[in-house]
């Protein structure tokens, strides 16, 4: 799923400055905590948190994530913000509640890192 | 690289300095970026030494994480002065964590930290001195 189709779906905001959006999520991965991102996380996945602060973007380097998303309306502060776009840390922002937003991506067939939920919902349902 | 073939690198790591927390790991996993290294293994290094920085930034004063590679492995020691821990198989359990409400808010506190290092290491050993500090020496295979 592109950044693009996730903002879309969730009437994201894009928080970052020239933030490529034709880039493409695999899977994702929702959490506050940062080890349990870090646990089940794959490369070039989309970090669904409400933790705002330089820590989500040190774990976004660390794991090879591709973006972050933020739900139930929280914001990263201005200088967050500037070392994402340094980074070149794609940041977007959605006021859906964590649980609503998982549930609309996974709908879309964005699906999480648990080898099963794939055998059970095969090709259609995770693409 | 020294006469031995070895790559050594020393950082220092400050107690509760969150500007400066993973940039110790974020500097290896580049150096092993340059050298090569595949993408795997720079993921699981970059994992494993993030936590474990991570921990001494939240539980003890100071410390340093050192860095050794050689054509075999990648030895990664993150030692600090600081409270020990009293039981370190209790430490070791997933959801096993002390983190205070502040870390928490911080997103810390998930338990996962010394479970993670186990999982993405070729071998890990933490030792640890109740008053004194915490070594986590962790290997991973070429
Ligand atoms: N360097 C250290 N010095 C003192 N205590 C430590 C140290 N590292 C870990 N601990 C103790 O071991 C516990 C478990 O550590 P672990 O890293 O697994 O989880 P955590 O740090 O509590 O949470 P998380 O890493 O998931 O954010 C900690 O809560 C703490 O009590
Ligand atoms: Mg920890």
């Amino acid at each position: 799923m592109t950044l693009a189709e996730v903002k879309e779906t969730l009437q994201a905001e894009l928080l970052t400055q020239d933030s490529d959006l034709s880039l493409e999520v695999h899977s994702a991965c929702a959490s506050d905590m940062m080890s349990d991102v870090l646990a089940f996380t794959r490369p070039e996945c989309l970090i669904i948190t409400g933790l705002a602060n330089q820590q989500t973007l040190r774990t976004v380097e660390i794991a090879d994530a591709l973006a972050v998303l933020f739900v139930r309306g929280k914001r990263p502060d201005q200088d967050m913000i500037a070392v994402a776009n340094a980074k070149k840390i794609p940041l977007l922002a959605t006021n859906f509640c964590m649980y609503d937003a998982c549930g609309l991506l996974f709908n879309k067939g964005l699906c999480g890192v648990t080898e099963q939920v794939r055998k059970i919902l095969g090709k259609d349902g995770c693409r | 690289m020294a006469a031995d073939n070895t790559f050594i690198q020393e950082y220092s790591i400050k107690g509760w300095d969150f500007t400066r927390a993973g940039e110790a790991s974020c500097e290896i996993k580049n150096i092993l970026k340059q050298i090569g290294v595949s993408q795997d293994v720079i993921r699981r290094v970059a994992i494993a030494s993030y936590e474990a920085e991570m921990n001494v930034v939240m539980y003890a004063r100071q410390g340093t994480m050192r860095c050794e590679i050689d054509t075999t492995k990648i030895k990664i020691t993150i030692e600090d002065e600081g409270p020990g821990i009293a039981d370190i198989d209790q430490a070791m359990q997933e959801g096993f964590s002390t983190a205070t409400p502040e870390m928490r808010e911080m997103g810390f506190g998930a338990g996962m930290g010394l479970p993670n290092i186990k999982r993405n290491s070729d071998g890990c050993e933490v030792t640890s001195v109740v008053g004194k500090g915490t070594k986590v020496a962790m290997s991973f295979n070429l």
